[in-house]
């Protein structure tokens, strides 16, 4: 019995995130239905949903695999190009529901397929050694991109079709979630976090360590190119300015907020850090200063013990458990 | 105990800093009321402030630009200029009745943001949008105004697709233009025959103006020696690029890109003993703020191909210097003067057309205006096309010991 119920324990976690992020989409999507939501509020769904692809991915790697990159947006540049080009080109050849699609696995393998090729040599490194390279090779494809012709080099790639929605987003968002929440849960899975506990042991038990940090790795790279194509398929103009490692950082300050090998945490804080500044945006001049030592205290908070025993109190967990206990009490008191 | 003392500690610094903040920011705003009422000499300066605003018929005109980032200074600019345009307008009573009230949002040149800033400002409502400052923000934003087809007329936005569509207009000159019309200009007053260009390969704006350049230079007879080119990670240290153009032996170094660089490039060609003449485009404007007080030697007869030059001494760039660095204690540059002229523009438009904000064809009878319309602004007299394209004539100035002099020909 004991054994089923912590077996059932992740997976009821995982309804509940599936379950927050849909009663959220329904919320959102009422509101803008209505008429209730902002142009402004609208505006920002996509990115949301982009950031959230994009934190949930990255967390694969930085938080189940326990490797530090710093080249997600060199990732999700490359899937953002491909993806795009191949919008522009397919333009008048397909129509929209099957062009977006197929432009959206275009840019998720192209950006793999750069997953495996970076992998091949960065996997053989670990830690700062690691976080140093791939830095480097989000640079790299920036410069690339930059000093080619197809990609409208400098001036930025124009005339991608405006495809994204947010209903179509949200259905991204809620492919990626069921990917890895149930990677994570599987065997392969575990495989990944016992590399991350402990190399040597992982190893010695007969896990093939190379194959598994590629696995996630990709993966992660996989779902980066995808959110790529949806930020390139909701503006009308594509910089790879906008791709350098400030981004990278940025989706690294979302993962570490939400918490490292949390999902949850992931979305919920995309969600915060995307809306953040744009909340912020009636404090004119002292927007940028605001938004810092929030992130600041919210960190603070984070990595507090007591916010965190605060935390574990308000757990819905720890909520079931208290009544429970009450109730036995009860009973007990009855007998 | 510890740990509360020093976040304690902490807030305390943090109160400390933001009381610095407001005391520092209301008192620069206060400042320009004070010092702009006397310079105008308006006669009633109160009323006529306040008279059209109490019937409540305003025009809304909603301006996105970088106010912080890498950028900050052109969207900070734009937005002064605009300000002070606005300010203008409304003292003197407004145009048909109407009091023109400006919004501006930050949008670190970034295009995601910038729409974002754009869809704040509609839900605002904005009438008329100034688009963006930076031109990849403000392709961007053109893709939003032509769902809503108001009228945009970005100050500064100068690549192509900035006016892709009917709505869209601007003030600058774009990028090609900038080049076809500076080889023109230095084949035509025969400044020099051999040529070097060091231009910013990650910049869409350097990009653009070299490449019609060079284009243009093999058209009127100029021979382009070498291209060095330098990207936004290596724009500290140019002495392999001055060398090159050295032993290439050219007499004239066309630099298009913006003036931080640009001081970079002038300091070490000086100590380099480099002797050809520098020529930039509008982007050069404010390289002797940059450069600083004590190199400014380097600048001497450096040229510039811009539509503004601060020290110009026709009356409006007089006046219209005088009131900036008093309402903000600074120079002016180009892309202040885009804003204001942006702010005048929407002003002939509206007289012009003689539409209300509250007609139902209000946005189509503004853009019809805009082609009907001639604003003698401070950076040149314009009129405009269907295609958003503004002709104005391109002046050179040359810089002499300091100060922009007006480039008379020999």
């Amino acid at each position: 019995m004991e054994r089923i119920k912590k077996k059932m324990k992740p997976l009821a976690g995982n309804l509940i995130t599936l379950a927050i992020v849909c009663v959220l989409f329904a919320v959102v999507f009422i509101l803008v239905e209505t008429g209730h939501a902002t142009r402004h509020m609208r505006a920002m769904l996509v990115p949301i949903c982009i950031n959230i692809i994009l934190a949930v991915s990255l967390n694969l790697t930085v938080g189940f695999l326990g490797e530090l990159t710093l080249g997600h947006a060199g990732f999700m540049s490359v899937g953002a190009y491909a993806g795009c080009l191949f919008s522009i080109a397919m333009k008048d050849i397909l129509p929209m529901a099957a062009r977006f699609p197929l432009a959206m696995l275009v840019g998720g393998l192209v950006a793999a397929l750069f997953g495996v090729l970076i992998g091949i040599p960065v996997l053989r490194l670990h830690g700062d050694y690691l976080a140093i390279v791939t830095l480097a090779f989000g640079e790299i494809i920036r410069s690339v991109i930059i000093n080619l012709e197809f990609t409208g080099g400098a001036a930025g790639l124009k005339g991608t079709p405006q495809d994204s929605t947010f209903a179509i987003a949200f259905a991204v968002v809620l492919i990626t979630l069921l990917v890895i929440m149930n990677l994570v849960n599987s065997r392969h899975g575990r495989a990944i976090t016992a590399i991350r506990d402990n190399r040597i042991a992982a190893e010695a038990s007969g896990i093939n360590v190379t194959y598994f940090r590629m696995l996630a790795f990709v993966i992660a790279a996989f779902f980066a190119g995808v959110a790529g194509v949806l930020y390139g398929h909701n503006l009308s103009i594509l910089s790879a300015s906008t791709f350098d490692y400030n981004k990278s950082i940025e989706l690294l300050v979302i993962v570490v907020l939400g918490g490292m090998g949390s999902i949850r945490g992931s979305v919920i804080s995309a969600i915060i850090i995307t809306v953040l500044p744009e909340a912020l945006r009636e404090l004119a001049d002292f927007r940028m200063l605001i938004y810092a030592l929030v992130l600041i205290v919210m960190m603070l908070l984070n990595a507090s013990p007591r916010f965190a025993a605060l935390k574990g109190k308000l757990h819905y967990g720890a909520l079931v458990d208290a009544i429970r206990n009450k109730a036995n009490k009860e009973g007990k008191a009855h007998e | 105990m510890k740990k509360i003392f020093a976040l304690a500690l902490a807030l305390m610094m943090v109160l400390a800093a933001f009381a610095g903040c407001t005391n520092g920011t209301t008192e620069p705003t206060e400042a320009p009321t004070g010092t702009e009422a006397p310079a105008t000499t308006d006669p009633t300066p109160d009323s006529g402030a306040s008279e059209p605003s109490a019937e409540g018929e305003k025009l809304v005109i909603g301006g996105i630009g970088p106010l912080t980032g890498d950028y900050a200074t052109y969207g900070v600019s734009v937005k002064q200029g605009a300000e002070m345009a606005v300010k203008e307008i409304n003292e003197a009573g407004g145009v048909n009745g109407l009091t023109f009230e400006l919004l501006f949002e930050d949008d670190q040149a970034d295009a995601e943001m910038a729409v974002n800033a754009y869809n704040k400002l509609m839900d605002n409502g904005m009438q008329v949008s100034l688009g963006a400052t930076t031109s990849g923000a403000c392709i961007a934003v053109t893709e939003e105004v032509q769902k809503d087809g108001i009228l945009m007329i970005t100050p500064s936005g100068s690549q192509k697709e900035c006016v892709q569509y009917d709505t869209c207009f601007r003030i600058c000159f774009t990028d090609p233009d900038q080049g076809n019309y500076a080889a023109q200009f230095i084949a035509d007053n025969k400044i020099a025959t051999k040529v070097a260009v060091i231009y910013d390969k990650s910049n869409d704006y350097s990009n653009g103006i070299k490449d019609n350049f060079v284009a243009k230079a093999a058209e009127v007879g100029l021979e382009v020696v070498s291209e060095q080119a330098f990207t936004d990670q290596s724009r500290t240290d140019f002495s392999v690029q001055l060398q090159a153009i050295a032993s290439s032996g050219a007499e004239l170094v066309f630099l298009p890109i913006y003036a931080q660089e640009a001081a970079y490039i002038l300091t070490q060609a000086q100590s380099a003993n480099i002797s050809a003449i520098f020529f930039g485009c509008d982007g050069l404007d404010g390289v002797i703020e940059k450069i600083g007080a004590d190199n400014v030697s380097a600048t001497e007869g450096v040229m510039l191909l811009t539509p503004f030059a601060a020290d110009a001494q026709d009356e409006q760039t007089v006046a219209f210097t005088a009131a900036y660095k008093a309402a903000y204690n600074a120079t002016p540059d180009q892309f202040a003067a885009d804003g204001y002229d942006a702010i005048y523009t929407i002003k002939a438009a509206l007289e012009q057309s003689g539409a209300k904000p509250g007609d139902a064809d209000f946005n189509e009878k503004m853009v019809a205006a805009m082609t009907a319309i001639t604003v003698d602004g401070l950076t040149g007299t314009m009129t405009w096309s269907a295609d958003g394209e503004p002709t104005k004539s391109a002046t050179a100035v040359v810089i002499k010991d300091g100060a922009y002099v007006a480039y008379a020909a020999e």
